[in-house]
């Protein structure tokens, strides 16, 4: 079967099962120990003591909160969390890891994960998707190495503690996802549940890593290791899935092997095949006691648990009359939805109309404007008054819609769209005589389009453009339309 | 009397009213160190110029009134495995030469900062306390005061050896299957390892995590109370500390024994145990039996799995817990320089381990494996189970359990290096205490033929450590062999 494999990017019988993990950093401290977890941008091996360094003597202790945040978790990803939550030592050598062993969980060799099962669901083409999860699980961050250029041909390697020992949340999927694309969706859903929970910020540089399981079914799996941002794995996953297609229609095996994804060359490689994979005798870490995790904690970190996304979209569907698919998108990322509720919540005089506006103009171009800039909207200045004065300048004919467009950028800067107007002293033009004079002078400008009109009436938009054009857009559009059309009926161009 | 033979609370009684200075203490004590360490080598390395000086702040603050910890200065030797801050820590091995810990153990910063004690020296020990006779040492070996041709046993022989030969009236070692005990046996000290929990284990090097205990060797069950006050409770820093109260040890010496019940285990005198061991041994339970307490035979079904078990599980731990040494970041590295990442923590690692702790980490990676995790380690955690459950089976019939120490007075050095198994088989007797956590005394109860010492095992229920220094601050002084100091002989049986 596999000398005539189908090479079409049809995806049905692929199998792909994602390991993320995560780094909790709305922790104060590291998963172990007392060192500040907030190391980014700060001197290297600057936030480090004993335990983190795995200095010979030093033990680890449990940081308290981080239990608490993995319960949110498992919440909000529907999880059964295990009763007594213990550790197991996962070794192996390697520069990253000071003590030899990270500090993980596990769940065979009688141990047990955080927090079994779990789902997350994920809607592509309009089709719901359950993605059900295998488990959810604790551990430590090894140190972060340093090269100069590529690791391949750096003169050196630099290691930065400051990583090493910050916490973990491991997320493992069954092996269900069935095409990059759904991979993409499962992690923008989980992303932004993680969001919701309050322990995490996966923008930060590093803060997401992807591990992923990938097969053409009845064939061996890859494991492809290393990619490092939510971003790069769709980009991964196809390109692992060519390879492996491209082996099975030249006839060849494919072999369970673990691939490495090379971010800069953007191709994965293989790193070592089966017989050379890693034994990390896992055994029980006996340094920490185990955990009680009791009803009642589970039952208070419920009670705390905010709106996750789904059940806001649905609220948002229902109260503000949005679009399943705008309420949906909306609410992926919290601070958007926050800014969309603040906002529309501050001006009693909205109803639906403005409703839908105000999302239009989060999803649409403040969305556009972000995602140009790799900004978050927590990244500017925006205010949602702004949006909402903007909304009710338009409302009022003060200003045309074309024209708001191009406040986006001063927006985000955080200047006030009534300033912004006057700076630019881009009201909107909606004398009559101005807009004929304009108007005549484009058809005294543009005689073929003109003549265009006569049998074309599109021509007609052209020459409103003109105008907009030469009032910088400031020409109501639709009195623009009633004058040139008068006029143009006027020297009988149309009847 | 020189001072050197005085008790640890002697000594303190006397800095208290001023009879003598610490200074003075200190000076006499490293003048019996200069005298005796060419031919004991207890002390892998030594501060007096350091000593001195804590000693005479500590004179001028007593001079001037001013309030001084508990120890009074008192001298003490410990084990080269327990961190100090800024002083070399090596664990008798190549591998951490030249390391100076950054940070105290929790009992350093308790026994020395707080209570005032003064370290004299770091203690000779069996690489890593992987040994009972401290002949692996990166330093060599140390000698048995009692007859300078045998060993001190390990893996605390320089802090057993220190004790005996009047160098430092306590010290503090280590316990994993015996290492305080067996010393304590073979030089004629008191010995005592607590209950797994009791004591801090943050900035002691782990060897086998879930069995190493810090605890005090002393000439006398007294000292050996004082010293497991201090550094006895609970540490935020070490999570299998427990929270619970500290009795009074020297205050609950001399309560009447007579109405305890005592176990002695039958298997515990099987084969293998000399019988001048036993001979002594069943003096001292006569001793027992004559202050009023019940003595009755009690059944060990399990004692014949002790050895494997505790070397399963000893050596599965230990190899994790030295996966760290490879001279990256601290510590020494082979000279032989080149090759990739791996290459060079191998060389390093084969060049600066020794024998034993090589073995002990090549058969402990094999132990947790896959494939062979349950064949042993998860096997070696059931039969624990069961010798956990023969103790607690014990314990509803008695109040402690008495046996001997070591099933041999100390033999020669050389004499088992080429004979693991012989070796591993020492621990006998001490191992099922550590697997089962529990606390358990060593003291002192005669000498053999050869005027070696015989030791003497008093194993208690968890967190009673008040009962067992209590029988044997009774049974020492029906005894009456405390005061004695090892004559620092050389060999001739």
């Amino acid at each position: 079967m596999s000398s005539n494999y189908d090479l079409s990017s049809n995806y049905e019988d692929v199998i792909i099962g994602l390991e993320v993990h995560i780094q909790i950093t709305n922790l104060k401290t590291k998963l172990f120990c007392s060192c500040s977890a907030d190391y980014r941008g700060d001197t290297p091996n600057s936030h480090n003591c004993p335990i983190c360094l795995g200095l010979p003597g030093s033990l680890p202790v449990i940081n308290k909160k981080a239990i608490e945040f993995a319960t949110r978790l498992a919440l909000a990803l529907n999880c059964k969390i295990n009763d007594s939550i213990y550790f197991f030592r996962k070794n192996y050598f390697y520069v990253d890891l000071p003590k030899g062993f990270q500090i993980s969980q596990y769940n065979k060799a009688g141990g047990k994960a955080f927090a079994d099962g779990g789902k997350i669901t994920i809607k592509l083409n309009g089709n719901k998707k359950d993605i059900r999860l295998n488990r959810i699980h604790l551990e430590e961050d090894p140190a972060r190495l340093v090269h100069k250029g590529s690791i391949a041909t750096s003169p050196y390697t630099l290691v930065d503690y400051n990583r090493s020992g910050v916490c973990l949340i491991e997320i493992v999927s069954e092996p269900v996802i069935n095409s990059p694309e759904e991979a993409r969706e499962y992690l923008r859903q989980l992303k932004s549940i993680v969001q919701y929970t309050g322990i995490s910020n996966l923008d930060l540089t590093g803060a997401a890593r992807v591990d992923a399981n990938i097969s053409i079914k009845g064939h061996d799996r890859s494991e492809v290791k290393n990619i490092s941002s939510f971003k790069e794995v769709e980009r991964a996953l196809k390109w692992e899935i060519q390879r492996q297609k491209n082996l099975l229609k030249r006839g060849k095996t494919l072999t369970q092997e673990t691939r490495h994804w090379d971010d800069k060359r953007r191709i994965t490689i293989s790193l070592r095949t089966k017989e050379f994979e890693e034994d990390y005798r896992y055994f029980p870490e006996q340094d920490l006691v185990p955990i009680l995790i009791d009803k009642n904690f589970i039952e208070k970190v419920k009670e705390e648990l905010p709106e996750m996304p789904a059940e806001r979209a649905v609220r948002l569907h229902r109260d503000y009359n949005l679009s399943e698919f705008d309420s949906e998108n909306l609410v992926l990322d919290k601070h958007i939805a926050d800014f969309y509720e603040d906002g529309v919540n501050s001006d009693p005089s909205f109803g639906p109309s403005e409703y839908k506006q105000f999302c239009n103009w989060l999803m649409n171009d403040i969305s556009g404007y972000l995602n140009e800039q790799n900004k978050t909207i927590k990244d500017t200045n925006a205010q949602p008054k702004q949006v909402v004065d903007l909304i009710n300048y338009i409302k009022e004919g003060k200003i045309t819609t074309k024209i708001a467009k191009t406040f986006i950028g001063e927006m985000m800067n955080g200047i006030s769209i009534s300033k912004i107007i006057e700076k630019k002293g881009k009201k909107r033009i909606s004398n009559e005589q101005t807009i004929a004079e304009n108007c005549r002078a484009v058809i005294k400008e543009n005689p073929i389009i003109v003549e265009d009109c006569r049998k074309n009436q599109k021509a007609i938009e052209a020459l409103i453009g003109r105008v907009m054009g030469k009032t910088k857009g400031q020409a109501d559009p639709e009195i623009t339309r009633k004058i040139m059309v008068e006029i143009l009926k006027q020297i009988g161009i149309i009847e | 009397m020189k001072l050197y033979e005085y008790m640890a609370y002697e000594l303190i009684e006397k800095v208290k009213s001023k009879e003598i200075t610490i200074e003075e203490i200190i000076y006499q004590i490293y003048e019996r160190i200069e005298k005796t360490e060419d031919k004991i080598h207890s002390f892998v390395h030594l501060s007096k110029e350091k000593a001195l000086n804590k000693a005479k702040q500590l004179d001028e603050k007593l001079n001037k009134g001013k309030h001084i910890g508990r120890l009074y200065g008192l001298p003490i030797g410990i084990k080269d495995l327990i961190c100090i801050k800024d002083s070399p820590t090596t664990c008798g091995s190549k591998i951490l030469e030249g390391y100076h810990p950054p940070y105290n153990a929790t009992i350093i910063d308790r026994l020395i900062e707080k209570e005032e004690a003064i370290c004299v020296g770091r203690t000779n020990m069996d690489e890593f306390a992987m040994g009972t006779s401290t002949e692996n040492s990166c330093y060599g070996p140390t000698y048995n005061p009692w007859d300078l041709e045998r060993v001190p046993g390990g893996s605390s022989g320089g802090s057993g050896s220190c004790v005996a030969s009047g160098q430092t009236p306590v010290s503090l070692g280590s316990d994993t299957g015996g290492s305080i005990r067996c010393p304590a046996s073979y030089c004629g000290v008191v010995g005592l390892k607590p209950t797994y929990g009791r004591v801090s284990r943050y900035g002691l090097v782990s060897y086998a995590n879930s069995l190493d205990q810090i605890g005090p060797i002393s000439r006398c069950v007294y000292d050996a109370a004082i010293l497991l006050e201090i550094i006895a409770g609970y540490d935020p820093l070490d999570s299998t500390t427990v929270n619970i109260k500290i009795d009074k040890y020297t205050e609950e010496l001399q309560n009447p024994i007579s109405k305890m019940t005592l176990g002695v285990p039958k298997e515990f005198f099987g084969e293998g145990l000399e019988m001048e061991v036993k001979n002594k041994v069943n003096g001292a339970i006569d001793k027992l039996d004559n202050l009023g307490t019940e003595i009755i035979e009690i059944s060990f079904p399990h004692l014949e799995y002790a050895i494997p078990t505790y070397y399963l599980i000893a050596m599965s731990e230990a190899s994790s817990n030295l996966a760290r040494y490879d001279g990256l970041r601290y510590g020494s590295m082979s000279t032989e320089i080149g090759g990739d990442l791996y290459e060079v923590f191998s060389k390093t690692r084969s060049e600066r381990f020794g024998s034993e702790v090589r073995r002990r980490i090549i058969l402990g990676s094999y132990t947790l494996s896959a494939g062979y995790y349950d064949m042993f380690y998860i096997k070696a955690l059931k039969v624990r189970t069961l010798i956990k459950e023969d103790f607690q089976r014990a314990f509803k019939q008695c109040d402690a359990i008495v046996c001997p120490t070591m099933p041999t007075t100390a033999f020669k050095i050389g004499e088992l290096v080429n004979d693991p198994l012989q070796m591993y088989f020492m621990d006998i007797l001490t191992c099922p205490v550590n697997l089962a956590g529990l606390p358990a005394l060593s003291i002192p109860c005669g000498f053999d033929e050869k005027e070696l010492p015989i030791g003497f095992q008093i194993i208690g229920k968890y967190f009673e450590e008040k009962v067992i220094l209590n029988i044997g601050y009774l049974l020492e002084q029906e005894l009456d062999l405390n005061r004695k100091i090892a004559p620092i002989k050389e060999g001739g049986t």
